[in-house]
C-alpha cells in the first residue's frame, strides 16, 4: 500500500487531516475516508503540518466546514482545494 | 471469551481498589506542613497538600467537603489520617470517610501546635501502614473496575486515534458491566446535541442540557474575548485544532458509539444508579477534572493526549494514550499506549481498544503507569467562587 498522507473521518467532510509530518506545497498526496476506505487524491497547495487540515474542495467565505459529518465552524477567507485550513481562514460559530 | 478479571483490594464497603495508599490528608491549606511532616516521618504514606479549605461557604464549601471526603473514601486508599486546624470541620471529614468502614483518624492543630500534632498523627499513620501492608489482593470481576476518562493537549490525532481507542474501550467495558465516567462540560460545546442524544433516559438528557447550558452561560457572561486563546488552547491550535466545535467533536469520540450514560453527576458526586457510564459536570482543566473523578470513587483513569499532556494523580493511576507519532518520539516516557499505527492505516480501532483493555488490567493488577513512575501527583481542587 502506498503511504497514507491524510485521513477523512466521514464521507461528506470537506477537510482531511494530515497524518504525516512532511506534506509540502506541490506534493501529490493520498488520503482515505475512514468510514468507506475510499481513496482521495489531491495536490497540496500549502505545507500541511502533522494533524492540520487540508481542504478537499474549494470553499468560499461564509461556507460551513463539515468534519465528523458535523458543522465545526465558518470560513472567513476563501480556501482552495489542497490548501491549509486553520485559524487564519476558519472561525468558531460559538464564542 | 469470558470477561477478564483483575487482582484488586476489596474494601470494607465492597468497592475494589487497585492501589493501597495510606493517605495523610489536610482539611485545609494551613495543615499542609503538619501533613508533610507526618508523611516524611512514616514511609509508605501519601500526602496530598492543597490550597483551600478555609472560609469557604455554601455550594463551594459543600464541594470542598465532597472532594476531600471522596478522596479519602476512594477504594485506592486503605486508611486515612486527617489533619485540620480545628476539630469541627476535621471531624466532619473523618466521619465522612469512616462511613466506608476503613480506618481513619483525625487530628487538629489548635491548642496542640504542629509538633505535638505531628507526633500523635505519625504514631497513628505508622499503625495504618502496618494495617495496609498486610492486606492482600484478590481476584475481582472486571465489573468491579471503575474507570474515568478525560483528554488533554488534544490535537486532530486525538480525534482520529487516541480518543476513539478510549471510545472502543468504553463500549466494551460498558457491555461487561463496569462503572465509567466522562466529563469536561465546557469542551462539549459544539457536540452538546450529540451528547444529549446519548442519554439512557429523557431525564438524563434534560439534566445534561441544563448542566451544559449553565456552564456555557457562565462562560458567555465572564469572557472578555472570543476565548480563542483559551478554548482551543495554544497547544490545541499548534496541533491543528481550529475551533471549539472541532475540539468537542474529537473529545466525544471517547464515549464510543454505543454506551449511553445513566445519569449526570455533580462535581465529585459518587455514581449511585448502578453500573454504566456517567457524565460528570467538571472543568476541562486536567488536574481539576481528574481530582473530581477520583473523589467520586473512580480508581483508574484513561487520558488520551495528542501534543503530550503529562498529568497524574496522587491516588488514581492515569494511563496515557497517544496516536501522535511525533509525541511518541519526543515524549515517550509519558506514553503508556502508542496507537499511532491507526494513522498509518496499520491498526484498527477494535485492536487498539483491546490493547487498552490489556493495558488497563495490567495497571489494575499493580503495574505502575508512566505518570506514577515519573511522580506526577497533581491534585487540584475546583473552587466555585471567592471565600467569605
Amino acid at each position: 500500500m502506498s503511504e497514507t498522507h491524510f485521513l477523512i473521518h466521514d464521507k461528506d467532510d470537506v477537510v482531511g487531516v494530515a497524518v504525516v509530518e512532511n506534506i509540502k506545497a506541490g506534493m501529490d498526496v493520498v488520503g482515505y475516508k475512514m468510514d468507506t476506505d475510499e481513496q482521495v487524491n489531491l495536490k497540496a497547495l500549502s505545507d500541511i503540518p502533522l494533524g492540520h487540515k487540508i481542504a478537499l474542495r474549494d470553499l468560499l467565505e461564509g461556507d460551513t466546514i463539515i468534519k465528523y459529518d458535523v458543522d465545526m465552524g465558518r470560513v472567513v477567507a476563501p480556501i482552495k482545494a489542497g490548501e491549509h485550513v486553520h485559524v487564519h481562514n476558519v472561525k468558531t460559530k460559538r464564542w | 471469551m469470558s470477561n477478564p478479571t483483575f487482582m484488586g483490594y476489596r474494601r470494607e464497603n465492597g468497592r475494589v481498589g487497585i492501589r493501597n495508599h495510606v493517605l495523610i490528608l489536610p482539611l485545609d491549606d494551613i495543615s499542609n506542613a503538619a501533613c508533610e511532616a507526618v508523611s516524611n516521618n512514616i514511609k509508605g504514606t501519601t500526602v496530598i497538600p492543597h490550597a483551600y479549605g478555609r472560609l469557604q461557604f455554601g455550594a463551594d464549601l459543600e464541594l470542598h467537603f465532597r472532594t476531600i471526603i471522596g478522596t479519602g473514601a476512594n477504594p485506592n486508599v486503605a486508611a486515612v489520617v486527617v489533619i485540620g486546624i480545628e476539630p469541627g470541620w476535621t471531624n466532619k471529614v473523618v466521619e465522612g470517610i469512616a462511613a466506608t468502614g476503613k480506618p481513619v483518624a483525625g487530628f487538629s492543630i489548635e491548642q496542640n501546635g504542629d509538633i505535638n500534632t505531628i507526633a500523635a498523627a505519625s504514631r497513628k499513620a505508622k499503625e495504618f501502614v502496618h494495617h495496609a501492608t498486610a492486606l492482600q489482593r484478590e481476584e475481582c470481576p472486571i465489573s468491579d473496575l471503575w474507570v474515568a476518562t478525560k483528554c488533554g493537549e488534544s490535537d486532530t490525532t486525538s480525534g482520529l486515534s487516541a480518543n476513539p481507542t478510549v471510545g472502543n474501550f468504553i463500549d466494551k467495558m460498558y457491555e461487561m458491566g463496569a462503572t465509567l465516567c466522562f466529563g469536561e462540560t465546557s469542551e462539549i460545546t459544539g457536540a452538546e446535541h450529540i451528547v444529549a442524544g446519548r442519554a439512557e433516559t429523557p431525564e438524563a438528557a434534560e439534566k445534561f442540557m441544563k448542566t451544559w447550558s449553565a456552564y456555557n452561560d457562565f462562560i458567555l457572561a465572564e469572557k472578555t474575548d472570543d476565548l480563542s486563546d483559551s478554548q482551543p488552547t495554544k497547544g490545541n491550535i499548534e496541533g491543528g485544532l481550529t475551533t471549539i466545535e472541532e475540539k468537542a467533536l474529537g473529545n466525544v469520540q471517547k464515549i464510543g458509539k454505543k454506551a449511553k450514560y445513566v445519569d449526570v453527576l455533580e462535581p465529585a458526586e459518587a455514581p449511585a444508579k448502578g453500573s454504566g457510564l456517567y457524565f460528570m459536570d467538571t472543568s476541562s482543566a486536567a488536574a481539576e477534572c481528574n481530582t473530581l473523578q477520583a473523589a467520586a470513587g473512580y480508581v483508574l483513569h484513561l487520558f488520551p493526549t495528542g501534543q503530550g499532556n503529562v498529568i497524574g494523580n496522587p491516588i488514581m493511576p492515569v494511563i496515557k494514550i497517544t496516536g501522535n507519532p511525533r509525541t511518541v518520539r519526543t515524549m515517550s516516557e509519558h506514553i503508556d499506549l502508542d496507537v499511532s499505527a491507526i494513522l498509518r492505516h496499520e491498526m484498527t480501532l477494535d485492536q487498539a481498544g483491546d490493547a487498552l483493555i490489556a493495558e488497563a488490567i495490567g495497571a489494575a493488577n499493580g503495574r505502575h503507569t508512566s505518570a506514577e513512575a515519573l511522580g506526577h501527583v497533581e491534585f487540584s481542587l475546583t473552587k466555585l467562587y471567592r471565600s467569605a
